[in-house]
Order: structure tokens, then C-alpha cells, then sequence
């Protein structure tokens, strides 16, 4: 008998990332319905909050955990080529207002770019910071290869796109209702323009028609940003 | 055997995806691209395959799952965060507000005016 053997199993082993990453989310989807899905209960916030309390408890590393937590994040690849469906689903919708989705998409990239540099110039941060800044609103992936061709430093704009996508995945629907703007297509073209992949799920949970359209809006959004992120870069130079 | 049809479908269309962008250095990422080829897939054969129309909306339901390791970066860079304080948390908030709103407003207005056209 090694106990200490077992503890640098716990936290090491791939295996214990994966289990710990699916408690995590477990936990998180039960406290999301014992609160009848309320807002701040989303399941990736706490899901993220559970597993950073596990690792800081146990004392294991980034890079330990990944061992394992890079098998459920793999899975994201075909979970985003899976948005196919559901969008096909809503063809019919999707011809009918493809001129008004379009605009507002290349809109939308704009002011997501525009709204994250201006006040974080406003507020005075360092021109690298700001450059990381830019690709805020896309996806991770779209985010760290862009930022770096522009001088951003990858991992920070990385750290952007998480804690943005998780505080939009938290305020859209409260926003929205306040506002009156309770339309699927609109809900979630406008969560995939600003919140990328953590907000689609959110609204994935309210309907599959805004779930659809915000996978939708990420992707072309993520095209418009790697686009116009190189062409603006050089006025912070 | 009608899970592993739809991890056929979506691992191949995301390696398709993958190959192209890489091929012709697109500003894509392979899944985007997948998502978009498959889509365009399914537009051409007019019908979702039995296996994704069951397995997908499954799939999908549990998301968030496959967000939460990325979450956990915040603690190897949380003193590269630390460093800029809550003016970082400020540009986050109002940036991520605004491109909520500012599109959602747009496109509201626009799909007003749209159907407004065409009832007309």
C-alpha cells in the first residue's frame, strides 16, 4: 500500500482528467437545474469553477491536467462540424434572411473588433495587450493564430475569448428579454457574433433554432475578424 | 454502430476541412470549414443521414462539456492576467455587451424591413 503513489496517480494519470472534467460538468448541469437554469448557474462558469477548485486543491498543474483535459476538448473539432445540422435544418429561414444576416455579421465582426480595442485604449492598457485584444468576439482557435500574425501574444487572447464567451454565455438571455428581443435568429446570430462557441451552447439549452444560427454567426465571424484584424492591426503601430 | 456513422461523418468532414485549410493557408480553421462543407453536403442531398439526425442533437445538447478544459487556463496565465487588473475585466464586459447589442439590434431592424417588403 502507497498512498502517495495514488495521489500522483490522481494527479497525473489522463484518465483522472477525464473523469474529473465529466464530474465537473455533471455537477455543474445538476446545480444548473436545481436552479432552474438561472443565468449565473451556466454550466460552463461552474463547470470551470469546480475543476479550477479541484486542481488548486490537489495541487495539479495546467499541463498535468491537459493530459487528459485535451481528450474532451478534442472533441470540440467534430462537435463544431456537427452545427452543420441543425443550421441545415433551418434552410428554409436561413434563404429567406441571408442578405440581413450577412450585413450584420460583417457588422458585428467590426464592432467586435472596434468595441475591444477602443476602450481598452480608452482604459490605457499596453499596445500588445491591445492587439491581443482584437480577436476577442472568435473562436480560440481563429483567435491565438490571428492575434500572433498581428504581434498579440496567443495565450492571453486565448484568455480573452474564454472569459468573454462565458460572461456573453451569462448575460445574453437577461439582456435580451430586457430589451424585448426574444427572436431565435436574432438571440443567437447576435451570441455567435460576440460570444463564440461558449455562448452557442448557452443558447443551444433555450432553442435549436438560435443554437443553429449562432454556430453559424461564429464561423463567418471568425472569417470577418481574421480578415479585418490584419488590415486595422497597423493603426495601432 | 449508428454512433460510429456519425463520427464517420464529422471527424471526416473536419480532417477535410483541416486538409483544405492547411492546403491553401485559408484563415479557417479545419472544423469551421468542415461545418461549412458539410453543410453545403447537406444542401446538395436534400436530407440529414438517419445516424446524425439521431446522434446529433444528443451530441450537441452537452456542449459546454467540451469548454470546460480551456477554462482551466486561466490558471497557468492567471498571473500573466493578473498583471492588467480590472481594466481587463471592464473591456471584456462592454466589448462583449456591445457586440451582443449593436448586431442584435441591426439585424432586428433589418429583418423588419425585410418582411416589411415582402408583405408588400
Amino acid at each position: 500500500m502507497n498512498p502517495m503513489a495514488a495521489v500522483e496517480v490522481m494527479r497525473t494519470s489522463p484518465l483522472s482528467g477525464v473523469f474529473v472534467t465529466l464530474l465537473a460538468y455533471k455537477l455543474a448541469v445538476l446545480f444548473n437545474r436545481r436552479c432552474h437554469g438561472h443565468p449565473l448557474s451556466n454550466p460552463v462558469l461552474i463547470g470551470v469553477l469546480l475543476l479550477l477548485g479541484w486542481l488548486l486543491a490537489t495541487g495539479t498543474s495546467y499541463r498535468d491536467y491537459m493530459k487528459g483535459g485535451v481528450m474532451v476538448q478534442m472533441l470540440l473539432g467534430p462537435a463544431t462540424v456537427a452545427l452543420a445540422v441543425p443550421l441545415y435544418g433551418n434552410l428554409s429561414r436561413l434563404k429567406r434572411a441571408a442578405g440581413p444576416l450577412a450585413i450584420t455579421i460583417l457588422f458585428g465582426g467590426l464592432v467586435g473588433i472596434v468595441s475591444a480595442v477602443g476602450v481598452g485604449w480608452l482604459l490605457q492598457l499596453p499596445q500588445q495587450v491591445l492587439l491581443s485584444l482584437t480577436t476577442r468576439a472568435v473562436t480560440t482557435p481563429i483567435a491565438m493564430s490571428v492575434s500572433q500574425g498581428v504581434g498579440g501574444i496567443p495565450e492571453l487572447s486565448a484568455m480573452f475569448v474564454i472569459l468573454s464567451g462565458i460572461f456573453g454565455a451569462v448575460i445574453v438571455k437577461p439582456l435580451f428579454s430586457l430589451l424585448g428581443m426574444g427572436d431565435d435568429m436574432v438571440l443567437g446570430t447576435a451570441t455567435g457574433i460576440s460570444a463564440h462557441g461558449i455562448g452557442t451552447a448557452r443558447v443551444f439549452q433555450l432553442s435549436e433554432t438560435a443554437g443553429a444560427f449562432a454556430g453559424l454567426a461564429m464561423g463567418l465571424n471568425g472569417v470577418v475578424t481574421a480578415i479585418l484584424v490584419p488590415l486595422l492591426a497597423p493603426l495601432l503601430h | 454502430m449508428i454512433m460510429i456513422e456519425t463520427l464517420l461523418w464529422l471527424v471526416g468532414y473536419q480532417l477535410a476541412g483541416e486538409l483544405i485549410s492547411r492546403s491553401f493557408s485559408l484563415p479557417l480553421p479545419g472544423p469551421v470549414l468542415g461545418m461549412l462543407l458539410l453543410f453545403c453536403t447537406l444542401a446538395a442531398r436534400k436530407s440529414v443521414p438517419d445516424s446524425m439526425k439521431q446522434n446529433v442533437p444528443r451530441f450537441l445538447s452537452h456542449l459546454s462539456l467540451l469548454f470546460i478544459p480551456a477554462g482551466a487556463a486561466v490558471l497557468a496565465y492567471r498571473d500573466l492576467l493578473a498583471g492588467f487588473g480590472w481594466q481587463l475585466l471592464v473591456v471584456l464586459a462592454a466589448s462583449t455587451t456591445l457586440t451582443l447589442l449593436l448586431p442584435g439590434l441591426l439585424l432586428k431592424l433589418l429583418l423588419a424591413r425585410h418582411r416589411h417588403k415582402e408583405e408588400a
